[in-house]
């Protein structure tokens, strides 16, 4: 028996060695939803870019946190006069972490796969306008455009455009090949991801040694789990309203980011009664977004009143187009012919900024007399219903994507703004590259769509990081889904 | 005997048809395109229409009923659209936490409810049996869930014996595996010892009651050798059966549990599947848990034969 204690207490003293060596080269980080599988180019689920952006694979540009974008695998490049000839020249001495070297050679490959005609790319579009990819030496490849496309090089840093290696690709869903400075190590479905330094890469290496991924869905579990110090950083921590208390405590740091999610509440344009501007103003005019933000996001969230992200340096405030006004959302709706409201669907996706934002602007609208009938929806219902089968009234949804401004350009669209004006807008925004005309075509583009009262703009969704005190080198923003762990340290 | 077992096979065989066939149509009647969610909101219907040709979907219903009948029979659960790994692959490694929490609960759970129940019976109405039933009452009532978050704040969070959460897999050791699972299977238990309690003390007292206790009495046995020698063995018919439905319970409902603690088991693996809609995944592994269930039905009909002679020789 005594010989058995002094084993435990010997055990139990080489693990807090352990623990404690650890703590300086190794993170813990959780994250709320698991990737489907780990290839960025084969889904759109925003976890799998969560882990492997940057971290595993790497694009000719990249995002930094702050959303600029910045040469990748790409050292430099040339663009023609014309805007129509982009010439990449690559950094040599990138390897794969297979140990086959990176060159012009597999950037075509991964363009040219992303663009095929049976490709599977969730963001193919990113491609579509490129023509000819052409390999003109191990270190240089020329992408040729069939319109100049003044977000191409923005284009190529989404985790979707990350160059991927013929000889590996294949099994990329359940063993990523990259460039990055972090190699795959394992994956235990429904547990945890493993990665580690990468010895060779060609950057700066990474500070940590190994990073595990953990997935944590339910919101007590998230809380317990960072109480019991158990992970080091919570990404995307799902349950704000004890935020506060982490911000108390000493042995944590809170990062609240923004992300490129706007908050809107989606009208069907296509159909009866938002097919009106009127009533679609008067519903924008109904709706109190502060209330929303402090009662839905515990405060998190700034304002929007168009399509647009506020941090960009080309967003305009325009939320007094749509300030709150109840008595003057009445008045609009009397003039659209509906004095005593109307009866509509809104349809909610799971998402706690839905359930719960849809919930307090169903009673919002109440006060006007839109009586909206809340329907909550799993994500693929929602897609099959209301996004694909344009099912709905009303919808609440985050469009996380960057520079997404775009989508009302397409009729098609699940809100369905058909303002050929604006498409022709959208149009010379793609063919022009340079930086003031572009920022006041955006400008004007916002204005635009504010003005129509497309939809409802809520609010920039916000992401709380919640980390261990003294873990620096973290994201605050997502320009794009990505837990860059590349310049984590601990102190 | 013979025609005993010939008429519980035919039901099982039956019930597995039935059931393969509502779970199907369940599945398949529920909207929602398992390619149209994996490519998210900005995916082109060309995508969309490439996605589903590589998955298969293009391909008639009944078609792929047939083939995954076929499939299954030969052992063949077919690749989760999502995770693009072999379903009995993912349903193996999750087996592997589900199954040993389900045991583990399931001892806890008999572990306390036997030694409970009998003494309950036999103190009837004294302070120890309504100390016993007052319990059981609590046991009840408390829902899992709030029970394993109470683990979690006192010896996760305060105590830092155990972590709040995770599975570190077999390969850590057999130690560390058995110490992430024992929360999450206590808090899985408790709620099933403190019925079995309740099932075993009144089958007991029910027992008791019979006749061929009073002629043991009779002959001379005192109250406890009776109650050991006879009366314990033939309670545990309805004791039985309640230890079925757990099992098959505590295998397949440990979803909140799996959350709370976030364990990669069974429970978790179908509720992904279910919100991504990885069709191929939720219908395999519904099946397999009907199968489980009905099998252990199945064993617990052969277990009353073993337990009760009249059943092996009066059919």
């Amino acid at each position: 028996m005594k010989l058995l204690t002094t084993m435990m207490l010997a055990g139990s003293a080489a693990m807090l060695a352990t623990g404690a060596l650890a703590q300086n080269t190794h993170i813990d980080v959780a994250m709320q939803l698991e990737p489907p599988n780990l290839d960025p180019t084969g889904g759109a689920a925003q976890a799998i870019d969560s882990v492997v952006y940057s971290n595993i694979f790497e694009g000719l540009t990249r995002f930094m946190s702050d959303g600029s974008v910045v040469p990748g695998l790409a050292e430099r490049w040339d663009i023609s006069d014309d805007g129509l000839v982009y010439t990449f020249h690559l950094r040599s001495g990138v390897t794969f972490h297979d140990g086959t070297s990176m060159d012009a050679e597999d950037v075509k490959f991964s363009l040219d796969r992303a663009r095929a005609e049976d490709s599977t790319n969730a963001q193919k579009g990113l491609f579509a306008n490129i023509t000819d990819v052409t390999v003109i030496d191990p270190l240089t490849v020329q992408v040729t455009l069939s319109v100049p496309t003044g977000s191409f090089l923005f284009n190529m840093a989404w985790g979707d455009a990350v160059i991927v290696a013929p000889e590996s690709i294949g099994t990329a869903a359940t063993n990523p090949v990259g460039t990055g400075a972090f190699v795959f190590q394992d994956w235990v479905q429904g547990d945890h991801i493993s990665i580690a330094r990468n010895p060779g890469y060609w950057g700066t290496p990474a500070v940590l040694e190994s990073v595990t991924f953990r997935f944590i869905s339910d919101p007590t579990a998230a809380y317990a789990a960072l109480m019991a110090e158990d992970v080091d950083v919570f990404a995307g921590y799902p349950a704000p309203e004890n935020v506060p208390q982490f911000e108390a405590d000493p042995r944590f740091q809170v990062l609240i980011g923004n992300t490129e999610g706007e908050t809107i509440l989606a009208m069907n344009n296509g159909a009866e009664p938002f097919n009106n501007r009127l009533v679609r103003k008067a519903v924008a005019h109904a709706i109190d977004r502060q209330a929303i933000i402090d009662g839905a996001m515990y405060g998190m969230g700034t304002p929007i009143g168009t399509h647009f992200a506020p941090h960009n340096p080309d967003y305009i405030d325009l939320t007094g187009l749509s300030n709150y006004d109840p008595e003057l959302s009445r008045q609009l709706l009397a003039e659209a012919g509906y004095p005593d409201g109307f009866d509509t669907v809104m349809t909610l996706p799971p998402p706690s900024y839905a359930r719960r934002g849809g919930e307090i602007i169903a009673a919002q609208l109440r006060e006007v007399g839109i009586n909206a009938e809340i329907q909550n929806q799993e994500w693929a219902q929602w897609l099959e219903v209301t996004f694909g089968g344009h099912d709905y009234g009303l919808t609440i949804v985050s469009h996380t994507e960057p520079m997404d401004i775009g989508i009302y350009a397409n009729p098609g669209y699940y809100f369905q703004y058909d303002n050929p004006d604006f498409q022709k807008l959208m149009a010379t925004l793609n063919q022009t590259t340079e930086p003031a005309a572009r920022s006041d075509l955006l400008k004007q583009a916002q204005t635009i769509i504010a003005e129509d009262y497309v939809n409802g703009y809520l609010f920039e969704l916000a992401i709380p990081t919640i980390a261990r005190a003294g873990i620096e080198g973290l994201w605050l923003n997502q320009p794009t889904a990505a837990i860059d762990m590349t310049a984590v340290s601990w102190p | 005997m013979i025609r005993y077992m010939i008429g519980r096979v035919t039901s099982l065989c039956l019930s597995l048809v039935v059931a393969s066939m509502v779970i199907f149509t369940v599945v398949e009647i529920v909207p929602g395109d398992p390619a149209a969610y994996m490519l998210g909101v900005n995916a082109r219907p060309d995508t969309i229409a490439a996605l589903r040709t590589e998955l298969g979907l293009d391909l008639p219903t009944a078609q792929r009923y047939v083939a995954w009948v076929t499939g299954m029979l030969q052992g063949d659960f077919g690749t989760s659209y999502t995770y693009r790994t072999p379903v009995s692959q993912m349903v193996a490694d999750r087996i592997a936490v589900s199954l040993p929490l389900a045991l583990l609960a399931l001892a806890i759970t008999v572990v306390i409810a036997f030694p409970a129940g009998i003494y309950a019976a036999s103190h009837r109405g004294r302070t120890g049996d309504l100390g016993v039933m007052g319990a059981t009452q609590l046991g009840i009532a408390v829902p899992n869930f709030w029970f394993a978050m109470i683990l979690v704040l006192i010896f996760a969070i305060k105590l830092r014996w155990v972590s709040a959460g995770g599975f570190p897999g077999w390969d850590a050791g057999l130690f560390k595996g058995l110490k992430a699972l024992i929360l999450p299977a206590f808090a899985l238990a408790l709620p099933q010892a403190a019925i079995l309690t309740r099932v075993m003390r009144s089958s007991l007292l029910d027992m008791l009651n019979e006749d061929f206790i009073r002629t043991a009495r009779a002959k001379g046995l005192s109250r406890r050798q009776a109650l050991w020698r006879h009366a314990v063995r033939n309670a545990l018919i309805p004791v039985l059966t309640i230890i079925g439905l757990q099992f098959s319970f505590l295998l397949a409902g440990g979803i909140v549990i799996e959350q709370v603690f976030f364990l990669p088991g069974m429970g978790r693996l179908i509720f992904q599947a279910i919100s991504s809609r990885d069709l191929i995944v939720v219908e395999s592994v519904v099946m397999l848990l009907i199968a489980s269930v009905i099998i252990v039905n199945f064993a617990v009909d052969l277990a009353y034969a073993a337990v009760d002679p009249r059943l092996r020789t009066g059919a």
